[in-house]
C-alpha cells in the first residue's frame, strides 16, 4: 500500500475529488494546511504597517491506494490540481505498513 | 386472502377516495371563510371603528373639566403639556438609539483585534455599559448634573438646582453638582429622569472608548475599575464644566469669549474624555507583545474579522442619529433636520476622504481606516452640527478623515503608542479637531442664548474669534485634566496590582484566563499576529491548546 499526501491549492480541491472519482479512489482525507515552498508570500500592508504574508493557505488530501495505482493516482491529482503558476503544491508518496478498517477491522487491502 | 398487490391496490384506491373527500371538505371550508370575511367588510363600514384615522383624535380628547367642552386655559394647558411630551419623547427614543452604540463599539473593536481575544473584548465592551451606568446613577449624575438648573424643553427638571461654585477673579467658577445622588430626593422627576438616560448614555459612550486602545493585554478586573472610575468621576466633572452649567460653560458670561466652550453633542465632552483616557491608558499599559521590532517598525496585527468592524461602524453610525440630534432635548427644536444632515454628511466625507488617502498612499481602498474615516468624520461634527451649513459640515469631515490616517500613522509609527482599533486618533485627535471645527465654521443661524450669551454662535470665519479661543480653552482643559487624572489612575493601579496581563497569557489570548469563554471554541486559530500560534479545542474536554511561540520568532526576525 502507498500512501499519497497532495499539498494543492484550495480552490483546486473539488477539480481534484472528481478526477479522483473516475479515477476510482473511494475515500480520502481533506485538512487546511499553510504552508510555502520556493513560492515564498508576498507584503501587504494593514493600517500603514507591513506584514508579510508567507504562510499561505493549502489543501492537503491524504489517499491509500494499491501500490499498482499509485503512479496513476498521482499523474490524475497532478493534471487535476495544476495551474501552471507558482504554488501549486506537491504530491509525495510513501510506503504504508497497514491499515484498519475500524467498523469491521478489516486489514490490509481490504481496507482501503 | 387477497394477494399482496391486490390488497395494495385496494389500499390504495381507498386512500385515493379518502383524499377526494378530504379535499373536498376543504375546499368547502376555504369558501365559506371567503364569504364570511366578504360578508364582514361589507358589515365593518357601517360598525364603529376609523379605517383612516380622520375622526380619531379630537376635541374630547383634550383634558378638560367638562369633556368635549375645554376652556382656553385648558386648550392652552394641553398645548403646553403636548410640548413637552415631544420633548422628553424625543430625548427617550434618540438615549435608546445612542445606547444601541454600545453595540457598535463592542463590533468595531472586536472586529479589529484578534480571534484568541474575542470574548474578551466583547465582554469588556458588553460590561461598561453596566458598571458605567451603575456608577454614574450613583453620583456621577448628580456631579454633572446636579446644578444645571431647569431645563425648559423636559419640562423645567426641578431638583437639579445645587452647584457647587468657588469664586475666582470676582467671577463664579461652577465645579461640580451636588443634587440628585440615586436619582432621589426632588430628583424622582419625569424630566430628569429623561435627561439621565440620555446623560448616561453618552457618558457610556465615552468610558467605552479606551476599551479600544487598550484591547489584547489588559486586565479584566482593572478595566471594571476604569468604568467605575470614568463614570462616577472624571466624566461627570468636566461634562458639569460644559453642560451642567459649570465654569467652561460661563466662560463667555464671565470672560466675554463668545459664548463659552461650547460643544453641542460632545466632540470634547465624550470623544476627546475617551480618546485622550484611550492614550494615558495606552501608553501605561504599553504596546502588544511584538507590536514594535527592536529597530522600531511597526508590526501589522490585522484584526480577525472585517466584516464585523464595518458593521459596527454601521451602527454607530446610526445610533449618531441619536446622538446629535437628539441633544437638542426637544423634538420641537426644528434645527433637528440640520443636525441630522449635518451629521450624515460629514460621516460620509469623513470617510471618502481617508478611502481616497488610503488609496492613494498605499495603492488599496483600505476598509479598516475607511471606517475610521467615516467615524473621524461624526466625532468632528458632533460639536458644531448645530452651528454649520452643510457645506462646512462636509470640509468639517473630510478634514477629519485625512487628520485620522494621519493621526493612526503618526500615533502608530512616530510615537509608538498601539492603538488597535484607532480610538486615540478618531475620537481624541477629532474630538478636539471637532470643537475647534465649531469655534471657526459657526455660522450664526442657531444659538441664540447659548450658556446664558445673547446672539446666536457664530464662529471665527463668520466674525468672532473668541469663540474660537474659547473652544481652545475648552480643548486644552480637556486634554490636561483627563489626560492626568487618568495617568495618575492607571498608573498608582499599575504599581498597586498590575493592569497588564502576563505574557503567557497575552500569548495565549485573554479569552480562557480572564473570562474563562473562548470566543470560537470549535475552531482552530492560527494566530499570534495572524500567523503561527495555534490554539485548538474539541469542544467539551476543552482540547489540547498549544502556543506555537515559534512562528512569533520567525516574525520578528523577518521584520
Amino acid at each position: 500500500m502507498k500512501k499519497i499526501e497532495a499539498i494543492i491549492k484550495p480552490f483546486k480541491l473539488d477539480e481534484v475529488k472528481e478526477a479522483l472519482s473516475k479515477e476510482g479512489v473511494q475515500g480520502m482525507t481533506v485538512s487546511e494546511v499553510r504552508g510555502f515552498g520556493r513560492q515564498r508570500g508576498h507584503t501587504e500592508l494593514y493600517r500603514g504597517a507591513e506584514y508579510v504574508v508567507d504562510f499561505l493557505p493549502k489543501v492537503k488530501i491524504e489517499i491509500l491506494v494499491e501500490d499498482e495505482k499509485a503512479g496513476v493516482v498521482a499523474d490524475t491529482i497532478l493534471n487535476a490540481a495544476r495551474t501552471g503558476r507558482i504554488g501549486d503544491g506537491k504530491i509525495f508518496i510513501s510506503p504504508v505498513e497497514d491499515a484498519v478498517r475500524i467498523r469491521t477491522g478489516e486489514r490490509g487491502e481490504e481496507a482501503i | 386472502m387477497v394477494s399482496y398487490q391486490e390488497a395494495d391496490t385496494q389500499q390504495r384506491g381507498f386512500v385515493a377516495r379518502q383524499n377526494g373527500q378530504t379535499a373536498r371538505k376543504r375546499w368547502a371550508l376555504l369558501c365559506a371563510v371567503v364569504l364570511a370575511m366578504a360578508c364582514l367588510s361589507v358589515a365593518s363600514s357601517v360598525l364603529a371603528g376609523d379605517p383612516s384615522g380622520a375622526n380619531t383624535g379630537g376635541i374630547a380628547d383634550v383634558t378638560a373639566a367638562e369633556a368635549g367642552k375645554p376652556t382656553l386655559e385648558e386648550v392652552a394647558a394641553q398645548a403646553g403639556h403636548n410640548k413637552i411630551s415631544i420633548n422628553i419623547m424625543w430625548t427617550l427614543i434618540t438615549g435608546f438609539l445612542v445606547m444601541f452604540m454600545q453595540a457598535g463599539f463592542a463590533f468595531v473593536e472586536t472586529g479589529f483585534t484578534r480571534a484568541k481575544n474575542a470574548a474578551e473584548t466583547m465582554t469588556m465592551n458588553f460590561i461598561v455599559y453596566v458598571i458605567g451606568m451603575t456608577g454614574y446613577w450613583i453620583c456621577g449624575y448628580a456631579l454633572q448634573m446636579g446644578g444645571v438648573g431647569a431645563v425648559a424643553s423636559l419640562g423645567g427638571t426641578p431638583g437639579l438646582d445645587s452647584e457647587f461654585t468657588i469664586s475666582v477673579f470676582g467671577k463664579d467658577f461652577g465645579l461640580w453638582g451636588q443634587s440628585g445622588f440615586f436619582l432621589t430626593g426632588n430628583a424622582y422627576d419625569v424630566g430628569v429622569f429623561a435627561l439621565f438616560l440620555f446623560q448616561m448614555v453618552f457618558m457610556d459612550t465615552a468610558a467605552t472608548i479606551p476599551t479600544g486602545a487598550m484591547a489584547e493585554r489588559w486586565k479584566f478586573a482593572n478595566f471594571c475599575f476604569f468604568g467605575l472610575f470614568m463614570s462616577m468621576l472624571v466624566y461627570p466633572l468636566f461634562a458639569n464644566w460644559v453642560w451642567g452649567g459649570g465654569w467652561l460653560s460661563q466662560l463667555g458670561k464671565n470672560f466675554g469669549l463668545g459664548h463659552g466652550h461650547v460643544d453641542f453633542a460632545g466632540s470634547s465632552v465624550v470623544h476627546a474624555v475617551g480618546g485622550v483616557a484611550a492614550a494615558a491608558g495606552a501608553i501605561v499599559l504599553g504596546p502588544r507583545l511584538g507590536k514594535y521590532t527592536k529597530e522600531g517598525k511597526s508590526v501589522a496585527m490585522p484584526g480577525h474579522d472585517i466584516p464585523m468592524a464595518l458593521l459596527g461602524t454601521f451602527i454607530l453610525a446610526f445610533g449618531w442619529f441619536g446622538f446629535n440630534p437628539g441633544s437638542t432635548l426637544a423634538g420641537t427644536d426644528l434645527r433637528i433636520g440640520v443636525i441630522a444632515v449635518n451629521t450624515m454628511l460629514a460621516s460620509a466625507s469623513g470617510c471618502l476622504a481617508a478611502m481616497l488617502y488610503m488609496w492613494g498612499t498605499t495603492g488599496k481602498p483600505d476598509p479598516s481606516m475607511s471606517a475610521n474615516g467615516l467615524l473621524a468624520g461624526l466625532v468632528a461634527i458632533t460639536a458644531p452640527c448645530a452651528f454649520v451649513n452643510s457645506v462646512s459640515a462636509f470640509i468639517i469631515g473630510a478634514i477629519a478623515g485625512v487628520l485620522v490616517c494621519v493621526a493612526v500613522l503618526f500615533i502608530d509609527q512616530k510615537l509608538h503608542i498601539d492603538d488597535p482599533v484607532g480610538a486615540i486618533s478618531v475620537h481624541g485627535v477629532n474630538g478636539v479637531w471637532g470643537v475647534l471645527s465649531l469655534g471657526l465654521f459657526a455660522d450664526g443661524t442657531y444659538g441664540d442664548g447659548w450658556n446664558g450669551v445673547s446672539g446666536p454662535v457664530t464662529g471665527l470665519f463668520y466674525g468672532d474669534a473668541s469663540q474660537f479661543l474659547a473652544e481652545c480653552i475648552g480643548s486644552l482643559t480637556c486634554i490636561v485634566f483627563v489626560f492626568s487624572m487618568f495617568y495618575a489612575f492607571f498608573k498608582i493601579c499599575d504599581l498597586i496590582w498590575g493592569i497588564r496581563v502576563s505574557e503567557e497569557v497575552e500569548l495565549e489570548g485573554l479569552d480562557i484566563p480572564e473570562v474563562g469563554a473562548l470566543a470560537y471554541p470549535e475552531f482552530s486559530i492560527a494566530s499570534a499576529h495572524g500567523f503561527g500560534a495555534s490554539m485548538s479545542g474539541t469542544g467539551s474536554g476543552g482540547g489540547t491548546r498549544q502556543v506555537a511561540a515559534q512562528g512569533l520568532r520567525v516574525r520578528m526576525e523577518e521584520v
